[in-house]
């Protein structure tokens, strides 16, 4: 065993682990936050990932009802997608704009996102009312419940998004770009772009694939 | 206005949920009554409810379990008493009632026992083993904690207003569907464990965080405790496993609620997705709760044991190695539902897997003990006991895990002392362990050891006469879940069991004889040196109980069991060392946030339990303008000022110089 850098204290290193780096000790609040919330958007796709996994247990349930590519509407889905994509773009503006704090392009930033994300949610509504208004409502079949929760749920994340990114708004207006608002904006902003992630999948998975059947 | 809620709900021609319920009312009111004429309620308002520190949301995380433990307790008694007059006979309970009896029982003992008594010793003792100031998210902290005192309020709450679900603990459709429970039984158990689940979530993601990000200067990952690894790995199940619960139940939710068909008979639903989900989470579930109690037990054995762990870095790898492939085994709680044998083969072998690193570990504890000088305090003795009790249970397990015997065993008897062998065995007995062995670190006294000693034996005992006759009816082809039974052979099982039980409480009242005697005699047990077991990891270094801040300075740890070399070191050195300027620590405030939160979670629980959806509305709107508010501080922090830490500390080392300057003289 060669006398290394830990030769000094290497009677309280029992396992001869060797040279070892240092831990530097505690992280700082911003990296604790955002790691923080990292392992909540993983756990949150996890549950996403179990309504995938039922809808494609389920997908040819249709119990004689509709199947997917008799409903959908292409052209509906491409306008949300577009919507959801450049709402991530203006949302990632507005974080930049956070980060030099240049409250004008924030505000602008953060209302597009908005006004985008509130477009994505009057389609999904209509699509859903129109669906229920023609009788394929989620107690039509087993298919239709796993599309209506699977996508329903993505809608009811991006509608809390939006109740949080007004709140955000809000906070920046009354408390100014403050270390623990900004926090939260970093969080909100990882928050928005994981949405976009999950609709992808949503995307191709219920729609794309959908269609081609 | 009420939903379905109206005087129907009340079981008026029930006596014993009746009685039972007014009792416990009545010790509430008493309660409530003393600590306000007392005078005690801003002390217990500014110090205990909306307190963020971490030692004391342990505390009470650790008190919610003890309480649950004795609701959980009474109708195991109930049961054990219905099972061993009821052969051919009724029996003295209505086969209905004796349905939510096991439902709640299973219920509240993994979700309100035994997951409060681990997040609890997790939250108490993780951070000072880390050598920091408090975990990662205090506020959510304490919002966790509330939402899973929400939880068990509501399962309570069943036994008075309405019912609780007659389906067993994991309501399995389609009994538990609307068409076979109309009731509000199932409803109760979902939104009980929904709002649970989401404080657990919360906790877990708090604790991941904590060990990854907030350790001290030096603590690498290898200088760990190996507590903080298998708080690490249980966490990591958590956030992993949790949300499939959540989504299982909120399918069965929409299911109850909307005509969703997930789960049900009709228009294509498929029960089989119900068994794959559900144990999905819940095979993982079994490890979240029994890594902490390994963790537990591999401080207790290497502290009374004056050693090392042994094998420190195979225990390391033992343990992420169950946290990963106990992801991999959940199908071996269906092997009879016909997925095929080559199926069941894989899965068997994969469950057969995970004994192999147990088994590691259970040679390194013995190693560890193995040349060391033993002493065999309390903690020790429940560890100890825990070893003989764990293997039988895991051999069974693998028993179990072999196809062919499945089918002769699932549902049976035998599959019940199975599982209470390693949650008791294993869970519970970690439990007492680590509750006996960090008490005086969070009260400052010890426990009485007689007591204490009195109490592990005649649980361990009680243990073994109720459950491995259970062993033995399980064999004679007794099945689980029998109100009443006409097989003579398994009658006199029953009886032993029953006696065993008996036993088994005179073990419970005796820990509660040690807690009234160790307070009363606190004085005499006071712990000075916040050292009370010649402890080797962080936590013993700082006095107990801890002051807010837990360490004046953060230490710098330079190899495994820090403690113990700083020990070492300043016997050598007789404490020489300088002692650095002391300087401001800011802590979190305390917030009423987590209290808040959790008074709209039950309206709102409530409110969608018995349909009144105004209400539904105002729990909701109610708990998000709680966290606005709470978005909304403007001082979230405060100072400790330099001078204050100063005193503090001082009084601290002062105490310790004495101790080490007698134990140099010996
Ligand atoms: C040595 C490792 C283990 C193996 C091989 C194993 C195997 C099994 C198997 C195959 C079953 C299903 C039997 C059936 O339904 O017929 C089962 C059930 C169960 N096990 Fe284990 N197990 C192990 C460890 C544990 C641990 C550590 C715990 C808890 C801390 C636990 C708790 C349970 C519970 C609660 C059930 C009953 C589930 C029900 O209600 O159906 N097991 N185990
Ligand atoms: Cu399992």
């Amino acid at each position: 065993m060669s006398m290394t850098a830990t030769a000094g204290h290497a009677h309280a290193d029992p396992h001869h682990i060797g040279v070892v780096i240092e831990h530097p000790g505690p992280a700082s609040k911003r990296i604790v936050t955002a790691y923080g919330f990292w392992v909540f958007l993983l756990s949150d796709i996890v549950m996403f990932s179990c309504f995938f996994a039922a809808y494609a247990v389920l997908v040819h349930q249709t119990a004689d009802g509709p199947k997917g590519s008799e409903i959908f509407e292409q052209r509906n889905v491409a306008i949300e997608t577009v919507c959801l994509l450049l709402s991530s773009f203006t949302c990632g503006m507005a974080s930049i704009a956070a980060d030099v704090r240049n409250r004008f392009w924030f505000y602008l930033g953060m209302t597009v996102t908005c006004v985008l994300g509130l477009i994505f949610l009057v389609i999904e509504f209509r699509e859903f009312a129109d669906l229920v208004a023609r009788g394929y409502g989620p107690s039509r079949s087993a298919f239709l419940s796993s599309f209506f929760s699977l996508v329903g749920c993505h809608g009811l994340h991006v509608s809390a998004g939006v109740l949080w990114l007004l709140t955000m708004m809000a906070q920046v207006f009354a408390k100014g770009f403050r270390a623990d608002v900004l926090r939260r904006m970093m969080c909100f902003a990882l928050f928005w772009h994981a949405l976009d992630i999950i609709w992808v999948g949503v995307f191709s998975v219920v729609y794309l694939l959908g269609s081609a059947v | 206005m009420l939903g379905k809620l109206d005087w129907s709900a009340i079981p008026f021609d029930q006596p014993i949920p009746l009685v039972a319920g007014g009792i416990v009312l009545v010790a509430i009111l008493g309660v409530l009554a003393w600590v306000v004429v007392k005078g005690h309620l801003p002390y217990l308002w500014h110090e205990w409810i909306t307190s963020v520190d971490h030692k004391r949301i342990g505390v009470m995380y650790i008190l919610l379990a003890s309480v649950m433990l004795l609701r959980g307790g009474s109708d195991a008694i109930m049961m054990r008493i219905q099972q061993a007059v009821a052969y051919q006979s009724q029996g003295y309970l209505p086969p209905e009632h004796y349905n939510q009896i096991f439902s709640a029982h299973g219920t509240i003992m993994i979700f309100f026992v035994a997951m409060p008594f681990v997040i609890g010793l997790m939250n108490l003792v993780v951070p000072l083993q880390l050598g920091v100031r408090d975990v990662a998210f205090p506020t959510l902290n304490s919002v966790g904690f509330w939402l899973t005192a929400t939880g068990a309020l509501l399962v309570n709450l069943s036994l008075v207003i309405g019912e609780f679900a007659r389906t067993g603990w994991l309501a399995f459709p389609p009994l538990s569907g609307l068409s076979y429970s109309p009731g509000v039984g199932v409803d109760y158990y979902a939104w009980s464990l929904q709002i649970s689940g989401v404080g657990t979530l919360v906790a877990g993601i708090n604790l991941v965080t904590t060990v990854l990000k907030l350790r001290t200067k030096g603590m690498n990952y290898l200088r760990m405790p190996m507590f903080c690894w298998t708080t690490l790995a249980s966490n990591l199940l958590i956030v992993s496993a949790f949300p499939i619960l959540t989504a299982t139940l909120a399918m069965l939710l929409l299911d109850r609620y909307l005509g969703f068909h997930f789960f049900t008979n009709e228009a294509g639903g498929n029960v089989m997705m119900f068994m794959n989900l559900i144990w999905a989470w819940g095979h993982p579930e079994v490890y979240i709760l029994v890594l902490p109690a390994f963790g537990i037990f591999s401080e207790v054995v290497s502290t009374f044991s004056g050693k090392a762990l042994f094998g420190y870095r195979s225990m390391v790898l033992a343990t992420m190695a169950i946290c990963v492939i106990s992801f991999m085994v959940w199908l071996h709680h269906f092997f009879t539902m016909g997925a095929g044998p080559d199926v069941n083969a894989i899965f068997g072998i994969a469950s057969m897997i995970i004994a192999i690193p147990t088994g590691v570990k259970i040679y390194n504890w013995l190693f560890t003990m193995y040349g060391g000088r033993i002493r065999f305090a309390t903690p020790m003795l429940w560890a100890v006991g825990f070893m003989v009790t764990f293997i039988i249970g895991g051999l069974t397990g693998v028993l179990v895990a072999v196809p062919p015997a499945d089918f002769m065993l699932h549902n049976s008897m035998f599959l019940v002392a199975h599982f209470h062998n390693v949650i008791i065995g294993g869970v519970l007995f970690g439990a007492f362990a680590g509750f006996e062995y960090w008490f005086p670190k969070a009260f400052g006294f010890r426990l009485d050891e007689r007591w204490g000693k009195a109490a592990f034996w005649f649980t361990f005992v009680g243990f073994y006469i109720t459950f491995m006759p259970l062993y033995i009816a399980g064999m004679l082809g007794m099945t689980r879940r029998l109100q009443h039974y006409e097989v003579a052979a398994w009658r006199p099982w029953m009886i032993v069991a029953a006696i065993g039980m008996a036993v088994l409480s005179v073990g419970v009242i005796c820990q509660i004889m040690q807690l009234v005697v160790s307070i009363r005699n606190r004085e005499a047990l006071r712990d000075r040196t916040g050292d009370p077991w010649d402890g080797r990891s962080l936590e013993w270094a700082t006095s107990s109980p801890p002051p807010v801040f837990n360490f004046a300075f953060n230490p710098d740890v330079r190899g495994e069991d820090a403690y113990w070399d700083m020990k070492a070191k300043a016997q050598q050195q007789s404490l020489e060392h300088d002692v650095p300027e002391y300087q401001d620590i800011e802590m979190p405030r305390n917030s009423p946030t987590g209290f808040v939160c959790a008074f709209f979670a039950t309206i709102m629980g409530f409110a969608l339990i018995w349909h009144i959806w105004w209400m539904v509305i105002v729990g909701g709107v109610g708990a998000f303008a709680t966290f606005v508010v709470f978005a909304w501080r403007d001082h979230d922090e405060y100072v400790i000022p330099a001078a204050e830490v100063a005193r503090i500390d001082r009084v601290n080392l002062e105490e310790r110089r004495s101790l080490v300057s007698m134990a140099g003289a010996i």
